[in-house]
């Protein structure tokens, strides 16, 4: 901008007060070297504040006896996280964390190919059907979780009403350790399955259409269509959404938050832990026992596990692709 | 400022400019407010925050405070009970968020207590005069730690009863009337010999709601609960408490607990339903039921509790240091907490009051209301407070607690042997130090 506004302006008169010469150059060079560093600094100040400080301060608070209760906060050194390794409910929690993850992830993967098949074909009503799929995203988390807890009440809800109708019996979804969790995967699929369908779609409809003609041509079904055309033309879509829905899953919070209802199966994740995700332990000792400094250190493991599952679904899938 | 103007940089005069009349307000607003604490004739409005879980019923006294004081504003805050107490200790620690008032239940008081600089002492605002109108031991639980200074006023006590459905029962065949149900069961065990019968008559119903509230009242009627007075939990020692613990898994082995959590849409429901014929019943119980079972007016009466009395919840009043109008919150507090107030609020929800001189008033100790069936609950529920000597709570009493009853859950929902769910009680408990 600066050096737009000097090539504007018209030149003022040789006797006009400018500064020497050299300042000018040296101002100029500022301009040139300094400037692009100022634009980008808001990110990287945006950034800095809200993420790598955070980061690590997390990291000193994790090292500290840290309860937010007192006053004076002991240095500890690593015994936060030698006390979380040998914590059996760290290992539960991480236990049920991915098997939800594995329970909503892939079906819900599964079924937004599906759904993005169907839609790339032609349909009437497109539009209605795209902005449809979206709906249950743009629904706020608090309000899915609140109605789906009540569809599988135990007493009372929709779900164990139409079992009793049609005389298979009733499940106790909360209690049980499978039960609970599908649940909970159910709230996932419904909320998510929409979102990865028009990130599909729209990698789809990039794909060229000859393949296509071509292959109907030669007697190909749609079924062998999409898995021989479109699923390999969209590989590197699927790869961001299993990375990112992989990276969503492991901070699975509200859905088995308010599934356990308020008061203590809320933050236990039910009376046996059965559904109590990293998260939800992390927020049992941070924000229900105020021991921040082992919240932090589980805050630090769950960054190093979330790295280590997105590096592993990244090589896996690479794989695949490169053995098809 | 005027430095800022004689080094003439354009840009920061500017922002100065930009800034002052926001200073300005600002330091008139401190002086304002100066006025208000030293003088309290200004006209300017006043705003008071009360933070309160469930239902105290200070809602229509307020506009009554309101009309007395004009230059008082009042806004109320509610949470559920848990989080409340866990905001309220986030909100103090990290020295922002608390409201003028803050209600503390007697299971988190002691947590409180242990740190009388977080809340302005009532004793400088006069609440002293006040003590004798009080229970001793109310007053007491609201003294801070060390005893020199009063954090919380006494708002209700919950005497405990037995409330339960007289349509469930006679389709038991068990007795419906309230001094026959009182004699039925003196003790635990009869209740639960009762239990039984009602569960080989009405198999798809359940005897009554929570394992967990059925424990939590055994232990609240020993002389020593879950804290001796030394701040130590002795859930694994204290003899009374494995005994309240063996006596429920009885009743849970014998199927009669519905299996409810307290607080969940199911239990709310259940009150409606008929998922369960009798409920324990603090005083303040009986405003859930009333809300509820709107329905269900007639259907439920209050008999007298099996084991003797004892107390089982109620709360307290506290002044946060972070509120800017100490004086103003300490008139409203102890307004709401006196003797007429506390006598409106039993009557409208049922919260008892916790103040004894009320007790032999006849407009309390006659009052009856046609949803219980008329049962004289304003004397049902003056007999524990009066008898009471209340236990020690400690630090965390609230915690223990909910880990001791989700043991429990467990046994209820079958996934742990009673001895499992015991040790693994006894680990938890132990990790909450």
């Amino acid at each position: 901008m600066t050096a737009q506004v000097s090539t504007a302006r018209p030149a003022p008169p040789l006797a006009a007060r400018r500064p020497p010469r050299r300042t000018r150059a040296w101002l100029h060079r500022l301009d040139l070297k300094g400037s692009p560093y100022l634009y980008i600094a808001p990110f990287f100040v945006l950034f800095g504040a809200f993420g790598l400080f955070p980061l690590v301060y997390t990291a000193w608070v994790s090292m500290h006896d840290w309860n937010l209760l007192s006053d004076d906060h002991p240095f500890v050194g690593l015994r936060n996280y030698t006390e979380l390794f040998v914590d059996p409910y760290f290992w539960n929690a991480l236990g049920n964390t991915a098997s939800i993850l594995v329970l909503s992830t892939v079906p819900q993967l599964v079924m937004a190919l599906g759904l993005a098949a169907l839609l790339n074909s032609r349909l009437r009503g497109q539009t209605f059907f795209r902005l449809g799929l979206l709906l249950p995203n743009v629904t706020s988390v608090v309000a899915v979780a609140v109605i789906f807890s009540q569809l599988f009440g135990r007493d009372f809800g929709l779900i164990n009403w139409i079992l009793r109708t049609l005389h298979l019996g009733t499940v106790d979804w909360q209690s049980g350790t499978a039960s609970s969790q599908i649940a909970i995967a159910v709230m996932i699929v419904w909320r998510w399955t929409g979102y990865n369908a028009l990130i599909y779609l729209a990698a789809m409809q990039a794909v060229p259409t000859e393949l296509y003609e071509s292959a109907t041509l030669d007697g190909a079904s749609p079924l062998q269509q999409l898995r021989k055309i479109t699923i390999p033309s969209i590989r590197p879509t699927i790869i961001f959404t299993v990375l990112v829905s992989t990276i969503y899953g492991m901070q699975v919070f509200a859905e088995p938050q308010l599934f356990g209802g308020g008061g203590p199966d809320g933050v236990t994740g039910g009376k046996d832990r059965q559904f109590q995700t990293l998260t939800l332990y992390l927020y049992e000792h941070g924000f229900n026992r105020f021991e921040f400094g082992y919240a932090s250190a589980i805050a630090w493991v769950m960054f190093a596990v979330i790295v280590i599952a997105a590096a592993v679904n990244y090589l896996v899938i690479r794989r695949i692709r490169s053995a098809s | 400022m005027r430095i800022t103007r004689q080094a003439a940089d354009a840009r920061r005069g500017r922002l100065v400019r930009a800034l002052a009349p926001l200073l300005t307000l600002s330091l008139v607003g401190v002086g304002a407010t100066a006025c208000g604490g030293s003088s309290g004739s200004d006209t300017s409005k006043v705003t008071l925050t009360v933070g309160l879980f469930g239902d105290f019923g200070f809602k229509p006294l307020y506009d009554e405070y309101k009309k007395a004081h004009p230059n008082v504003e009042i806004n109320e805050r509610t949470a559920q009970y848990a989080d409340h107490h866990k905001n309220l200790a986030a909100h103090l620690a990290t020295g922002t968020g608390a409201a003028d008032i803050e209600a503390i239940e007697v299971g988190y008081i002691s947590q409180f207590s242990a740190q009388p600089g977080k809340f302005y002492n009532l004793l400088d605002y006069g609440a002293g005069d006040l003590k004798s109108q009080w229970l001793d031991w109310k007053w007491q639980q609201g003294l801070s730690t060390d005893g020199k200074s009063l954090v919380g006023l006494g708002t209700d006590v919950g005497g405990m009863a037995m409330c339960y459905r007289t349509d469930l029962m006679a389709k038991a065949g068990l007795p419906t009337k309230r001094d026959e149900v009182s004699k039925l069961w003196p003790t635990w065990s009869d209740y639960i010999e009762a239990g039984k019968k009602y569960q080989a008559k009405v198999p798809d119903s359940h005897f009554f709601e929570s394992a967990g509230n059925m424990f939590r009242a055994m232990v609240g009627q020993a002389p020593v609960g879950l804290y001796d007075d030394k701040d130590n939990v002795i859930v694994g020692s204290n003899p009374d408490v494995k005994k309240s613990w063996d006596t429920t898994v009885q009743a849970i082995q014998a199927k009669m607990s519905a299996k409810l959590t307290a607080w969940t849409p199911e239990w709310t429901a259940g009150f409606q339903q008929g998922s369960f014929a009798t409920i324990v019943c603090p005083a303040w119980m009986t405003a859930y039921i009333e809300t509820n079972a709107k329905d269900a007016s007639g259907k439920w009466d209050v008999s007298a509790i099996p084991g003797g009395s004892g107390n089982m919840g109620g709360s307290h009043l506290t002044l946060p240091k972070q509120g800017k109008h100490p004086k103003e919150a300490a008139d409203l507090l102890k307004w709401l907490t006196a003797p007429e107030q506390q006598a409106k609020v039993f009557k409208a929800t049922g919260n008892f009051p916790s103040l004894p001189k009320l007790y032999d008033d006849p407009s309390i100790k006659n009052f009856s209301k046609p949803f219980f069936n008329d049962a004289p609950t304003g004397q049902l529920f003056a007999e524990a407070p009066k008898a009471v000597k209340p236990q020690h709570m400690g630090p965390k009493g609230g915690d223990v607690m909910q880990t001791v009853q989700q043991g429990l859950g467990r046994i209820e929902e079958g996934k742990q042997k009673p001895d499992e769910a015991w040790s693994q009680v006894l680990k938890d408990v132990d990790k909450l130090k």
